[in-house]
């Protein structure tokens, strides 16, 4: 029996939507005050969804104890109460939540093998989230 | 085709054990979710059908009629009950979020005549959840 996982998990940092590849204006633009020079933070929140074949013996498709150690060792501490524009992979990067969620999939993608991973969602606030599948069309 | 959910909640008590394990095996795998007499959740449920809307009535499903199916075939099972010991499916079964999703689907489908069952999706807090469709 197929069964899909999510657990939801939160972090807080700040970040700043501005490009260098485009002027001034056009960064003000196309961000609004998400483009204010220092920055401004939320609280994202972060929904890992797996799936798998429920295991007979242990009832479940992958111990949460392996998911949560490894969201906590390779997300929160690495995401968490951070400036996202000072981390390397938004060097070049617009640290948007579409970005950030994707970058975040590719994290458990290469490193988490206790289960299919099927999904990230992320909510930036609680008026907007984002998702996304590795490409895929998502089911709901 | 339109997708129509409905919400109940319940709460019960479990705990993680499976006897062909040592008991070293059972605490390193489950944790304090293997205390031997267990923890409770208020479990939220959510149960998507899925059909056409009836000319007639503007309906997918009489939501009457799926309240009282869910209600006669599930918490009236599972509510305020010690899962491991009260519900026939976790006499031999340990009651994860996982198994309890495909239980409660088990008991749901062959019930439902309008409509059809499309996921049942149980929440064990509101940080985790498991979706069952039904899937072999």
């Amino acid at each position: 029996m197929k069964a899909y996982l999510t657990r939801r998990y939160l972090f807080s940092a700040s970040h700043r939507l501005h490009t260098d590849a485009m002027p001034e204006d056009w960064n003000r633009a196309t961000y609004g005050k998400c483009n204010n020079p220092y920055g401004h933070g939320h609280n994202y929140q972060v929904e890992v969804t797996v799936s798998g074949a429920v295991d007979r013996g242990t009832g479940m498709v992958c111990n949460l104890v392996d998911l949560d150690g490894f969201v906590r060792a390779e997300i929160l501490e690495r995401f968490g109460h951070q400036n996202l524009n000072t981390l390397p992979e938004f060097r070049d990067l617009v640290p948007t939540t579409e970005n950030l969620c994707i970058r975040i999939y590719e994290i458990l993608q290469r490193g988490f093998h206790h289960a299919h991973l099927e999904k990230v969602r992320m909510e930036e606030t609680m008026m907007n989230s984002f998702a996304y599948a590795g490409g895929k069309d998502l089911r709901d | 085709m339109v997708y129509l959910t409905r919400k109940a909640e319940f709460a019960a008590s479990h705990y993680y054990h499976n006897p062909e394990f040592t008991p070293e095996q059972n605490r390193a795998l489950f944790g304090k979710c293997n205390n031997p007499n267990g923890h409770g959740h208020n479990y939220t449920l959510e149960v998507t059908v899925k059909g056409s809307v009836d000319p007639t009535s503007g309906f997918v499903v009489d939501l009457k009629q799926l309240k009282d199916v869910m209600n006669r075939e599930v918490l009236d099972a599972m509510d305020h009950r010690f899962l491991n010991k009260e519900v026939p499916e976790f006499l031999h079964q340990i009651p994860t979020t996982e198994n309890i999703a495909i239980a409660i689907w088990q008991r749901l489908a062959p019930k439902l005549k309008a409509a059809q069952l499309h996921r049942v999706r149980v929440y064990e807090t509101p940080d985790l959840f498991v979706d069952f469709y039904g899937e072999a």
